[in-house]
């Protein structure tokens, strides 16, 4: 292959910290992530865009980072579940999706957090309608999802 | 298998007339990219065959609902997000909020737009049929200046447009229906969120009494192009919705969809449910409620 267009630098925000990823401009955001930054909580389920395991925060929106080609995400915001917590002190989603069992094999709960979060952002007293609609691109093939929903309803009264 | 990602460029221009001039350079050398929903995943399973691309996604000034003489402007590059928060669109385009709530999840909603789903040209896209009914305008924008397309002639043939390979799509025009007027929209999938459609319908309808002085009726997944159901909008412009112009109307339907079988569904569901689908918007009509 002749004349390949090569790596650009791609300065931008991860998690509060300013970084420089060095990536081919299509390569997917989720394996920026995960291969160069190490921070392999983000998970590829389907890797087309229709099991939202690969969720982030884009400039505070949810994204499916297996669509996002990293020469889009120069000077961009990007949230992934490893910043989600303060510290120590996990999220409110998170606690409770520990309390109520919101979690089983754990592959779907990253992108859960995420979904959840950007739910609570937006509408934070949601009805369980608009929990089932902000979660409904997140497949969890274990919980049967009774239990991530219960994990939303108790996150908000927190 | 996955593509060899060295084999793929992504430039960013830095305004929109940046971007006209690499679409001018050599025919179809330069493709535009904006939210990526579809071609990140054609790049996934290596069949994205295009090389050089151009991001848009940062053109602010293809995106965005205004108000413009009597109608709006829908910029290309509005979001689906931005789609169901516009009060402008949710008051007189209500179809299009729906479609937008109808496609994939808030994910997809949050990086598709209105001009990559016309652009991508899929039969089975969502917002099209809405587009269709409404009576959309497509305005297309290139380094030679701007132009308009009737959206009903904008598709040719499967994944064939009227597009010149130097042309971007800048904007959607409609016309506000009337006040009165009845919308009906509804997808039909195996599951509310993600799912692509069987079969999507989308109708307009104007009422004098208890005629149809004006229908538009548009539906997806049903041919080799979102489908403005004209001789459908014949049998029925002008007159009463009554049992005889439904079974006329219904039979019309059957003659002008052409479906196929696929992964998603058969041809024969799918001409059955477009006909119930418009059996349900005429009775609507009828019953004197607002159908959805």
């Amino acid at each position: 292959m002749s004349e390949s267009p090569g790596k650009i630098s791609v300065p931008c925000d991860v998690n509060g910290e300013a970084v420089t990823l060095r990536a081919y401009p299509f390569a997917r955001l989720l394996d920026v992530l995960r291969e160069e930054l190490k921070l392999t909580g983000t998970k590829e389920g389907c890797g087309e865009g229709e099991c939202g395991a690969c969720s982030v925060l884009l400039d505070g929106e949810l994204v499916n980072s297996c669509l996002v080609p990293a020469a889009q995400v120069e000077g961009a915001n990007i949230q992934t579940v490893e910043g989600v917590a303060d510290g120590e002190r996990l999220h409110a989603v998170q606690q409770a999706m520990l309390e109520s069992g919101g979690a089983q094999c754990g592959i779907c709960t990253p992108g859960m957090v995420l979904a959840a979060v950007n739910l609570l952002r937006h509408t934070p007293d949601p009805t369980e309608a608009d929990i089932r609609e902000g979660l409904a691109g997140n497949l969890c093939r274990c919980t049967g999802y009774m239990k991530i929903f219960d994990a939303v309803i108790h996150a908000c009264k927190k | 298998m996955r593509a060899y990602l060295p084999a793929y460029e992504m430039v960013v221009p830095r305004t929109l007339d940046d971007a006209l001039a690499l679409l001018r350079e050599g025919a179809g050398a330069w493709q535009p990219f904006a939210g990526g929903t579809d071609l990140m995943v054609l790049l996934e399973a290596g069949r994205l065959e295009q090389r050089k691309f151009f991001s848009i996604r940062h053109l602010k000034e293809l995106r965005g609902v205004e108000e413009v003489d009597g109608g709006v402007r829908v910029g290309a590059l509005t979001t689906y997000t931005d789609v169901r928060r516009s009060e402008l669109l949710s008051q007189h385009f209500p179809m299009l909020g729906q479609a937008a709530r109808e496609t994939g999840g808030i994910a997809i909603q949050n990086r598709g737009t209105v001009g990559g789903n016309i652009a991508n040209a899929s039969p089975a896209a969502d917002t099209p049929p809405a587009l269709l009914a409404y009576g959309a305008e497509v305005e297309l924008v290139s380094a030679e200046g701007a132009r308009r397309v009737p959206y009903a002639d904008f598709h040719t043939g499967y994944k064939q447009t009227v597009m010149r390979a130097d042309e971007l799509i800048a904007a959607v025009r409609l016309s506000k229906p009337s006040e009165g007027a009845r919308h009906f929209y509804r997808k039909v999938g195996t599951r509310r969120a993600q799912a692509i459609s069987k079969v999507c319908f989308a109708a307009l309808a104007e009422m004098e009494g208890d005629a149809l002085r004006e229908v538009r009726v548009a539906l997806g997944s049903v041919a080799p192009v979102v489908l403005r159901c004209r001789r459908t909008e014949v049998s029925l412009r002008g007159r009463t919705p009554d049992d005889e112009t439904l079974t006329a109307a219904l039979e019309e339907l059957g003659r002008e969809v052409t479906p196929i079988d696929d992964v998603r569904s058969t041809a024969r569901y799918r001409t059955r449910v477009a006909q119930n689908l418009l059996r349900e918007f005429l009775s609507g009509l009828r019953g004197g409620g607002f159908g959805s």
